[in-house]
């Protein structure tokens, strides 16, 4: 194996008559996708040189916070750092990237630092919100009607708005259409959000505003509803007239095509797209988000750069942080492959799913996947959902089973 | 009867341009699609619509099986005078349904 600087260095050279420096892997962005990647390739082959480059010194995790904004949870339960990934001889440089250049492998960063070189990079973007898909809300209007899809400051704020809000009040949630980041997070949120109002403010309301008619673990989310939350949590489908249309900040409406809420708290999940270092690497096609090698992960637009996680177009996998941990294993070990010129093999990646209905009762779905003519597909009959008439002893240990799936997760990503 | 969804501006000014909106739920099947016996799903969709006011023609589509489920419709109309604004459609079987709405306009 030649690597390619070596091979700019010594054209002269038809193969390499000495050693060679060790194979580079950049891995650009440190959530569950990019920091299990870095340390998944430390593990597939300790000669290769792993650097990450993230701009946060802490990660705020996103499972879990919807736990936070109903009072359930500590947000310094949900944030993790570095630290353990330096130990392991990981490069750790918190950074921004502000321009990718493809064609000589090269990162350049916003701070002093000189441009990085790569040989594979693997791009962890996550999503960017999409201001202004729904008129009226643009990032100004995000700390009056918090979105809280990224955790941390936004999560804080959701929280102390319901806990400001008076007894009676109006909490909306508007739900986008597919794809986007977590698929039952709204629906989680909205049934947590809801347990906190029956304790605490039994005469509020939750109104659930929906761009779609069909959502993640339906069946079970409807069930609980009806079971924990009549009279106070309306789901309102696309066929209802649930699709947000505008929202105005100032007057906290919320609007359909048909209706327009006043609401005292209000939660807009709003469009999203693969996030920004994904849009200026031009690994993002015209849908917005990545398309890649089911295989490799590496991207169909760009090449020797794999992108994992939440940015990519992953067939039926959804975007969770499970299924980015999956991937990133996956890609880690086929970037190996890759270095060592070998093919790397058709992979089987796991995704499973926890959600909360209420505190101590949840339910969980899973999938396992293989590319099948280039896309990711479930395999019939892998997976599953939790039984939609569970015993409250179940649902209870199901709840067990997330809080340590958390654990498990945040402790392989993060160390 | 199947639900729908109508927003009709309830007052207008003389010569004021407003919008009509329209959610009819709706499955809309396409008569392509084939169920687990290798049968396709007989057509059912919504073929016909027809917006009048007070009677007069405002607007008439005709539909096709490549509309999506839960159909939405919007158009705009010149309000000149008070009156009944009425949404008719006709489905495969038949089945017409109207809607109405008042404006009143000064």
């Amino acid at each position: 194996m030649i690597s390619r600087r070596a091979a700019l260095a010594l054209p002269f050279l038809a193969t390499p008559a000495f050693a060679q420096g060790p194979a580079r892997v950049v891995v650009v962005g440190g959530g569950f996708a990019g920091a299990t990647a870095a340390r998944a390739l430390r593990r597939a082959d300790p000669a290769i040189a792993v650097t990450l480059i993230e701009t946060n010194p802490v990660y705020t995790a996103c499972p879990g916070s919807n736990e936070v904004i109903a009072g359930l949870r500590d947000l310094a339960e949900q944030r993790f750092g570095y630290q353990r990934l330096a130990a392991q001889g990981i490069t750790v440089i918190h950074a921004t990237v502000t321009a990718i250049d493809a064609a000589s492998r090269t990162i350049r960063l916003d701070s002093d630092a000189a441009p990085v070189p790569y040989d594979r990079m693997v791009l962890c973007s996550g999503v960017d919100l999409i201001w202004g898909a729904i008129p009226g809300y643009d990032e100004q209007a995000a700390s009056a009607m918090p979105h809280a899809w990224k955790a941390g400051a936004q999560t804080l704020l959701l929280r102390s708005q319901l806990e400001a809000m008076p007894d009676g009040g109006l909490v909306v949630i508007s739900a986008p259409a597919n794809p986007y980041r977590c698929p039952p997070g709204p629906y989680e949120r909205a049934s947590l959000i809801s347990a906190y109002l029956r304790a605490q403010k039994p005469r509020a309301k939750l109104l659930l505003l929906d761009a779609k008619d069909v959502f993640s673990k339906q069946k079970l989310f409807q069930a609980a509803w009806q079971r924990l939350y009549p009279g106070t949590l309306t789901w309102v489908s696309q066929s209802e007239g649930g699709t947000v249309t505008s929202v105005d900040p100032k007057a906290m409406t919320v609007s359909t095509d048909f209706e327009t809420y006043k609401a005292d708290v209000a939660c807009i999940i709003p469009p999203q797209r693969a996030g920004r270092v994904a849009q200026i690497a031009g690994v993002a096609d015209r849908t917005g988000w990545c398309p890649v090698s089911p295989i490799t992960f590496e991207s169909r637009l760009v090449p020797n750069i794999h992108v994992i996680g939440d940015a990519i177009i992953a067939g039926a996998m959804p975007k969770s942080a499970f299924a980015a941990n999956a991937q990133a294993k996956t890609c880690a070990i086929a970037i190996a492959d890759l270095l060592q010129e070998r093919t790397p093999a058709s992979p089987r990646l796991l995704n499973t799913c926890y959600s909360l209905a209420a505190p101590r009762d949840g339910f969980s779905v899973a999938g396992v996947y293989q590319p099948v003519n280039g896309v990711l597909t479930e395999i019939p009959g892998s997976g599953g959902m939790s039984p939609v008439d569970a015993p409250d002893s179940v649902r209870a240990k199901e709840a067990e089973y997330g809080a340590a799936w958390f654990g498990a997760i945040t402790h392989e990503t993060f160390g | 009867m199947v639900r729908a969804l109508l927003n009709v501006p309830k007052r207008a000014r003389v010569g004021e341009i407003i919008e009509i909106r329209l959610l009819i739920s709706h499955p809309m099947e396409s008569g392509q699609r084939r169920g687990p016996n290798g049968q396709p799903y007989p057509r059912d969709i919504i073929h016909s619509l027809r917006a009048e006011f007070d009677g007069e023609l405002v607007v008439e589509l005709d539909l096709y099986p490549a509309i999506a489920a839960n159909p939405f419709f919007a158009f705009t109309m010149q309000a000149e005078h008070s009156g009944t604004l009425s949404l008719t459609w006709i489905d495969d079987h038949d089945t017409v349904q109207t809607e109405h709405a008042q404006i009143e306009v000064a």
